[in-house]
């Protein structure tokens, strides 16, 4: 079974000193202080890759979208037991939103005869989940999305899990080639060993600009784009909302005669 | 010059802190309770090949430089200096005296199942009456119809008495050779009838570290388990021992790390007189102090771990990484429990561990003081 597995590098926002700044242009954020880590969601979708690929043989081949500085979570997962690798990389690219992004990674996987495409269902730094799905509809595949297990029933069918709200398991069969978007906690992302980190230190990444997605330049990026990000903004505090300042004593005390007086507790 | 980390090392700095960070540090206070020897933590750590790193792939290890092996004792350390003392233990003297002195047979039966993780080995070399001067060494090797008879008591042992104790290599007296004692290296296997492993001590920190009081009693062990040539001994546990500096050159580093992060981290959280203590110089110097000094111990660790990588000697530089790095790993914790106030005094913040963990960087392999002699020697002094 040959795999495709999106995997996007995202801030590490598990970090509480990283603070979020809106940059000058009012279109971006002050990236210089983040440190930057695998999208969590597709560090699942790695490991579910990883985890087929050693109970069915095959090969899984990791893509991405980003600049070089990308390519340490390309080469994390590849640590973990991918094979091959696929950075589309041109500054032409910057601003592509959903549509333009999918496209982009069409170009990347459409000839490569891959029987599963993964991708995770989120994104924590702008919250599309859209990605995926939209990928498999430019491709013309049938796809799953929020999946949480992933089963071989033959070599043309899945069975996939989709956890639904409450815990909910939706069981469904799909045929491949197809795309799956992966969510949060359905198996255990593995460390890589440091074998695998030598090993991976001599897999190729290959590059592709737009020259070599055969894509036209107005269909990517902003130029590309339906949807065009304006601006960010900080939200104003409501008149609903209060803010409790001080130490922890005076905080916690003021909450509970809050939720006291509310009749809350 | 070039002060970077190769990708290589890079990507393993960045795996093992998130694993230690994830896998580690939430449980590194309840364990450090029980006082026992995590061994799922220690097996998960195994398998990412980190109980092997600088024993060759032919042998079971992972093939990496001792920078590499810098980088992982630090990064562990950082979160548990139990942890981490365990593994730079295992690494520089359970299973480096077998790589470098043992026989091909002998590393195919011993070091392949300790560079995996599977065997922890261990190194006696202490004694109640003997520690820095060896010289003063009491255990006896006598050799009797092919077989060495051990009596003797060795002290302070780190991995000797867990459930995967492969082994203790021990210094003792074989003979006597120009005058003085003829010291060697023996192999005794675990479990040898004769070989007793006292109860864990009750230590000030180290609290999931393995170290036990071992004693011999007419313990037999084969004549074909010297390790390296008889009388050879003392010039062996001295290259041993270098190399074991820099492990806790780099478990100091990675403590005195942890202090540093707890600290700004506090100094940052915790509001008096309507402001963050970290606003007050008396709070901030201290952090910047402390970030100065693990700057320094870092550079010096990773300078002697990359001339033990040329192949060059490193006794001096293995010295001065273990005598700077250990000291400012107390003074950092000292200045940890300092800015954190009574919650640093409690159980509930993490520098109280570190605190107590940081006393024996400045006596183990090699006290301050001895770090000095072995330096000022150097000196012509």
């Amino acid at each position: 079974m040959n795999i495709v597995v999106c995997v996007k590098q995202v801030p590490d926002t598990s970090d509480p000193d990283t603070e979020v700044h809106i940059d000058g242009t009012g279109r971006g954020v002050d990236q210089s202080k983040f440190s930057f880590v695998i999208n969590d969601a597709d560090n699942y979708a790695v490991e579910e890759a990883i985890l087929l690929k050693e109970k069915h043989g095959g090969e899984v081949t990791v893509v991405n979208i980003g600049p070089e500085a990308a390519n340490q979570v390309i080469r994390m997962a590849l640590a973990k037991g991918g094979d091959a690798a696929i950075r589309l990389d041109d500054e032409k690219f910057a601003f592509s939103d959903v549509l333009a992004t999918a496209r982009l990674l069409q170009s990347a996987v459409k000839d490569g005869g891959f029987d599963l495409i993964m991708a995770g269902c989120l994104a924590s730094d702008d919250g599309y989940g859209a990605v995926g799905v939209t990928l498999a509809q430019l491709l013309g595949l049938p796809h799953a999305a929020m999946v949480k297990t992933v089963e071989v029933i033959d070599d043309k069918k899945l069975k996939v899990g989709r956890e639904l709200e409450g815990g909910l398991l939706e069981m469904n069969e799909i045929e491949m080639p197809c795309v799956l978007t992966i969510q949060t906690g359905g198996n255990e992302p593995r460390y890589a060993s440091f074998k695998g980190i030598r090993e991976a230190s001599k897999k190729e990444i290959k590059v592709m600009d737009l020259g070599a997605t055969g894509l036209a330049e107005d269909q990517v990026g902003e130029a590309g784009s339906c949807a065009i990000m304006a601006q960010y903004s900080v939200p104003e505090v409501g008149e609903l909302a209060e803010i409790l300042e001080g130490d922890p004593g005076t905080t916690s005390a003021r909450l509970a005669e809050i939720l006291k007086e509310k009749g809350l507790v | 010059m070039e002060f970077d980390l190769n990708e290589e090392q890079t990507m393993f700095r960045q795996m093992v802190r998130e694993f230690a960070d994830k896998e580690i540090a939430p449980y590194a206070e309840e364990l450090d309770g029980t006082g026992e020897f995590p061994y799922e933590i220690q097996a998960k750590m195994a398998d990412l090949g980190l109980y092997g790193l600088p024993i060759p792939e032919e042998y079971g290890g992972a093939g990496a430089d001792f920078v590499t092996y810098s980088i992982a004792v630090e990064e562990i350390g950082r979160v548990s200096a139990s942890l981490s003392i365990s593994m730079a233990a295992h690494t520089s003297l359970g299973s480096m005296p077998i790589y470098l002195f043992g026989t091909e047979e002998q590393k195919q039966r011993w070091l392949v199942d300790l560079a995996q993780g599977r065997k922890l080995g261990a190194f006696g070399l202490t004694e109640p009456e003997a520690g820095s001067d060896a010289g003063a060494t009491r255990t006896t090797a006598r050799l009797a119809a092919g077989e060495w008879v051990i009596n003797g008591t060795k002290c302070f042992i780190t991995n000797s008495g867990t459930d995967i104790t492969s082994h203790v290599t021990i210094t003792a007296v074989t003979g006597e050779h120009g005058g003085g004692k003829e010291i060697s290296n023996i192999l005794i296997p675990a479990g040898t009838p004769g070989f007793d492993v006292a109860p864990s001590y009750r230590k000030m920190g180290w609290h999931n570290s393995d170290t036990h009081e071992l004693s011999f009693t007419d313990c037999r062990v084969p004549e074909g388990h010297l390790l390296g040539e008889r009388g050879g001994g003392f010039k062996a546990f001295l290259k041993i021992l270098d190399c074991g500096r820099i492990g806790v050159a780099a478990l100091s580093v990675g403590l005195a790390q942890g202090c540093l992060d707890e600290s700004v981290s506090y100094a940052k959280s915790r509001i008096q007189f309507g402001q963050p203590i970290g606003r007050n110089q008396g709070i901030s110097f201290k952090c910047a102090d402390m970030l100065v000094e693990v700057e320094l111990a870092r550079l010096a660790t990773l300078k002697a771990a990359w001339l033990a990588d040329q192949g060059r000697p490193y006794t001096r530089e293995a010295a001065i990484a273990k005598l700077f790095a250990s000291e400012a790993a107390m003074r950092a914790a000292n200045s940890a429990v300092q800015i954190h106030g009574g919650y640093g005094y409690i159980e509930d913040y993490p520098v109280c561990r570190y605190f107590r963990d940081a006393k024996i960087l400045e006596i183990g392999e090699g006290t301050s003081e001895v770090q000095r002699i072995v330096l000022s020697r150097m000196l012509g002094l």
